[in-house]
């Protein structure tokens, strides 16, 4: 079994070209490269949540209030602090970024805050603590006049585009990748398995939360950034906690504990619902099925019953708690095929 | 002076309604461990129950005394609804006992947005109210307001709550939810049947929200999405309360009416949802377990 | 493993296939020729659902007449014209995603709605950015035309009602002087823009003109529990209570408003102006103030008005409400734009619709000056005996349109 990593850096770069190449020829419509746009972020939104969600075992319910920071705080720079007269292509590349890592940032400030009730609190309980944090943020804003309450904000110049969320995204699962594979990240999944143990085989249980929540946070708000200037409108509606429902399961749908996972369960879950509104419009104009009005609201019913058929049979998620190969590092890979030999020989061994 | 009471009996109001779906909650709590995040919706069909046949019986049995009309609505709610609710239990959340936790919640948020659509796409998204199935009547006490519907809400709730706290702490039903929740392991080896206690349970905490719903439906109105936000607020409630412990789901009610119209009443109405959220946090901070619950052991 | 690569197969080929369904639109977006297609953003889930279907009824009914005579004529052909309808679930980033979707994938050459300002307001940014013309029937709030960032009005928004900041201070007005009214209370949605718009528009004139706004009380939508507020506004005993809100909130708001205690005149505004706020208020919203530019009285001075009600109602077994009627409206508006450019093309229509002229049409007269806001009148009504009704004010003096 060959090592296929690096077969991944051609095929990256021949994806961040197209990025380029298919807004400027025209190659698929707007409203598909806007979909893409938004599997992208999700894809960020989806591997970030999976960190603490999926590796560290917390059930985090706030993500979306992660994403409202960003989003309102890169918004309020790019429409009211930046000056609008640097021209579009200086906006776009310096301005944008600056913005989206100010989202990203405060956000991940958000995510320092909440991490400390993490430490005594757990399981459900934290769960709370996440969902009271979303709500606060989405009526903290509802209450701000200023950038605009309950009613949005406006302004934004459409500067997301597909190579910036390609850009983002890759950013998001290599520094997640690294994470997880790095001292810290072991110590997540430890916390998963047994948070008392951990403690007690000097895992540092806080820095661990910390970072784990921080990051989670930053590239959730970043992801909210590209969000805001993608639509150009947002309000705090946008990202009550219903928002979080869609974020886990994508999570869960793609498999906890794999980015592969959640890259897959982002790309389906946005793909497969705008599939179901188009086959059902198509469904719609062939009799008997006209009929009914409004078919696309069906939309709404066939997709929650099929989570709720998918948990039943593959709770796991499509992934399980496997990963793709070619995120995981070659010293995991090794002793992972050292152990199958052994275990192997072990069991052909053993008296049966 | 006034003032003050007037916006009491809003706020009980408001707070028997939670605390009816609040206990639904915490009784699953109780047992499985798990949030049934559908129970919200539950309510919702429990309205919608109501609704359809309460105008049923109002067309062609016109002549009823209202009080057995409201009876009957109210019976024929809770039946259905609990019926509904083992239905879920047992296709659903059965199949997942063994599986991560947090693939049950999934699927209780899965199961929610399905019966919210479906109501959607069949009844359609227009709200409706239930007739005022006890005829309507305003009352003025010393200037303060109340109705015909305040005297219902609080005779019905508290009917409901004390049979309900009846049955957790005299029947054998009871007894059994209580030591599943107390011990999981050993309490099936003690001859429990604990499959049909857990249905049970559900079934009761669904019987006791529609009661709720079929007043609510008549006090406010229903929709297909009233479940969500209702929803949210009562599980706070049982939180606040301590959950897995039914009296306090009731306490935890009230007390969350009375934050979310006094916050309204004495300050800007705009920090209602601000302020009942940071007393939440506040109190997941300080005292995690809530106001009645006990801290949970974990042995390593 | 092998399950995954299935999995992703099988979800490219259907990606693949939908996308080559859909005709590729490049930015300047010139649609087919022989076909004119109109696509309808409407709220037909959500909190205002009857807003949306009315507003899908009149539209159906406007292609049906016109694919009945055989289709639009433009410079000599006749074209069918088809219709595109979207939901956008009464959530502004849906409303803007479906705007989108309208222009980009099925190539419209013109959009017609959103309805609430809420919604219409993304949705108009990016008909402004995707150059498509945008035909708004019902939104009245002032930052529907305007582009936030210059200030200026958009050059692709039109909308068919006149606008908040104006009808704000005709209502003051009417409040002074048909019910000598001092003291006003106001319960307003904070989190809507219409809701909040009108709101202030009200307390700004309404003060300007010596009155009092003895209370003002906000909600977020979705609430059904106003007792709070209901109970501080009685408390302040206003002459005058004012709710511009939607119609399901209204009936609300009236029925807790009388179990209060409260027998002050309630008055609101063209938002809760559906058949809708009678079923669902009853007898609490008897003798509630509002305003339109359309009732059924209407058809007894105007005969296309006349027209459109009779064949609204036997299409569809209900009487239209003002709704309908603008997007039925919008679509005559739009006709007559394409006629006049005598071309189907998105720009051409565009400045057909921004040279000053005069639309005659159910809704009465509906006069554009070059930007998106035209001129209306308006009709003040008040629901008596269950039905809305035409009220003739007593003591108030509309002014000129």
């Amino acid at each position: 079994m060959g090592n296929r990593q690096w077969l991944l850096f051609p095929i990256l770069l021949v994806l961040f070209a197209l990025t380029f190449l298919i807004p400027h020829y025209g190659l698929l419509n707007d409203y598909i490269q806007l979909i893409l746009i938004y599997v992208g972020i999700n894809i960020i939104m989806a591997v970030s949540l999976n960190l603490i969600n999926g590796y560290m075992g917390e059930f985090s319910l706030g993500h979306a209030g992660f994403m409202l920071i960003g989003a309102y705080v890169s918004s309020i720079l790019t429409v009211w602090v930046f000056p609008h007269t640097w021209g579009p292509t200086m906006t776009s590349l310096v301005l944008f970024p600056i913005a989206v890592i100010a989202g990203g940032l405060a956000a991940a400030l958000a995510g320092l805050i909440v991490a400390f009730p993490s430490f005594k609190t757990r399981g459900d309980y934290l769960a709370l603590v996440t969902l009271a944090f979303n709500m606060i943020c989405v009526s903290v804003v509802q209450n701000i006049e200023a950038i605009g309450g309950g009613r949005g904000f406006m302004g934004m110049d459409k500067l997301t585009t597909m190579s910036w969320v390609f850009l983002w995204a890759l950013i998001a699962a290599w520094a997640i990748r690294n994470f997880i594979y790095s001292k810290f990240g072991r110590g997540a999944l430890s916390i998963r398995e047994d948070e008392t143990v951990s403690d007690l085989v000097s895992v540092n249980t806080k820095t661990v939360k910390i970072l784990a929540f921080v990051i989670s946070a930053f590239f959730a708000g970043v992801g909210g950034a590209l969000f805001a200037h993608v639509l150009q409108f947002i309000t705090p509606k946008t990202f009550v906690i219903q928002k979080n429902i869609d974020f886990l399961v994508m999570v869960y749908m793609g498999g906890i504990g794999s980015i592969g996972g959640s890259i897959l369960g982002a790309a389906t879950y946005t793909i497969l619902l705008e599939l179901l509104r188009e086959a059902l419009q198509l469904l719609g104009t062939i009799p008997p099925f006209t009929l009914i009005p409004s078919l696309e609201i069906w939309r709404w019913v066939v997709a929650p019953l099929l989570l709720v058929l998918l948990m039943i049979f593959q709770p796991k998620g499509i992934m399980g708690l496997r990963e793709f190969g070619l995120f995981v590092p070659n010293r995991d890979r090794f002793g992972a095929r050292l152990w199958l030999k052994k275990r192997k020989s072990a069991n052909a061994n053993s008296p049966d | 002076m006034n003032f003050f009471f007037q916006q009491l009996l809003n706020a009980l109001l408001l707070g028997s309604i939670y605390a009816l779906i609040s206990v639904g909650y915490t009784m699953v709590y109780g047992v499985l461990s798990m949030i049934n995040f559908a129970h919200g919706d539950i309510f919702m069909v429990s309205s919608y129950i109501a609704f359809f046949f309460s105008a049923f019986l109002l067309r062609f049995a016109p002549h009823l005394f209202p009080i057995l009309t409201f009876a009957a609505t109210i019976l024929v709610a809770m039946i259905l609804s609990s019926l509904l609710a083992v239905i879920i239990e047992r296709l659903a959340y059965k199949p997942l006992r063994t599986a991560p936790r947090v693939s049950a919640v999934i699927t209780a948020l899965g199961v929610g947005m399905f019966l919210e659509t479906i109501t959607l796409a069949l009844i359609g998204p227009e709200p409706h109210q239930i007739a005022p199935l006890i005829p309507f009547r305003i009352y003025n006490l010393g200037g303060v307001s109340f109705s015909s519907n305040h005297i219902m809400v609080f005779a019905v709730s508290f009917i409901c709550m004390f049979i309900l706290d009846l049955i957790i702490r005299r029947t054998m039903v009871g007894k059994a939810m209580r030591a599943i929740s107390f011990d999981k392991t050993i309490v099936p080896m003690m001859g429990v049947p604990v499959d049909t206690i857990i249905s049970a349970t559900f079934a009761l905490g669904a019987a006791v929200a529609a009661v709720g719903g079929t007043m609510y439906g008549m006090v406010y109105s229903l929709d297909p999405y009233m479940g969500i936000l209702i929803g949210w607020w009562a599980f706070i409630a049982a939180v606040v309360g301590g959950i897995g412990n039914v009296r306090g789901a009731m306490i935890g009610g009230l007390i969350l009416g009375v934050v979310q119209v006094f916050v309204a009443a004495y300050m800007a109405s705009t920090y209602r949802d601000f302020i009942a959220f940071a007393m939440l946090l506040l109190l997941l901070v300080f005292r995690p377990t809530g106001i009645l619950g006990r801290p949970k052991i974990k042995k390593v | 493993m092998k399950k995954v690569y299935l999995l992703l197969g099988v979800l490219l080929t259907l990606s693949l296939m939908v996308s080559s369904c859909a005709a590729p639109s490049g930015g300047t977006g010139t649609p087919q020729v022989d076909v004119i297609k109109i696509g309808l953003n409407a709220e037909l889930t959500g909190s205002i659902p009857k807003v949306g279907k009315s507003c899908k009824q009149g539209a159906e009914l406007a292609l049906k007449e016109i694919n009945d005579a055989g289709g639009l004529e433009v410079a000599g052909k006749k074209y069918p014209v088809q219709l595109f309808v979207e939901d956008d679930e009464d959530k502004a980033d849906q409303a803007a995603s479906v705007t989108q979707k309208l222009i980009s994938q099925y190539g419209v050459l013109a959009v017609i709605g959103p309805n609430a300002s809420r919604n219409g307001i993304p949705a108009a940014e990016i008909a402004e950015s995707a150059k498509v013309p945008l035909i708004g029937p019902w939104p009245t709030n002032p930052k529907f035309t305007i582009d936030s960032k210059t200030g200026q009005p958009k050059k692709y928004v039109f909308r068919m009602m006149y606008l908040d900041s104006v009808q704000g201070v005709e209502n003051a007005r009417f409040v002074m002087e048909e019910f000598k009214a001092k003291k006003v209370a106001v319960l307003y949605d904070i989190a809507s823009e219409y809701n909040k718009g009108m709101a202030d528009v009200f307390k700004k004139s309404f003060e300007e003109l010596g009155g009092e706004v003895v209370a003002f009380e906000s909600y977020t939508s979705g609430d059904k529990d106003f007792t709070a507020q209901l109970t501080k506004i009685k408390a302040a005993n206003p002459d005058v209570i004012f709710l511009p809100n939607y119609y399901s909130e209204v009936a609300l708001q009236s029925q807790q408003a009388h179990n209060l205690g409260i027998t002050n005149i309630l008055m609101t505004t063209d938002a809760s102006f559906s058949s809708e706020l009678l079923t669902l208020g009853g007898k609490n919203v008897e003798g509630i103030y509002l305003y339109s530019t359309f009732t059924i009285e209407v058809g007894g001075v105007n005969p296309a008005a006349k027209k459109f009600i009779d064949a609204y109602k036997a299409q569809y077994g209900e009487f239209p409400d003002d709704v309908a009627a603008l997007t039925y409206d919008s679509f005559g508006v739009i006709f007559q734009a394409i006629q006049k450019a005598e071309k189907i093309d998105r720009q051409a229509v565009r400045d057909v619709l921004a040279t000053p002229f005069t639309y005659e049409g159910v809704t009465g007269k509906t006069t554009f000056t070059g930007t998106g806001d035209p001129l209306k009148s308006v009709y003040y009504v008040q629901v008596t005996d269950g039905q809305f009704k035409v009220y003739t004010p007593k003591y108030y003096h509309a002014k000129e349109q």
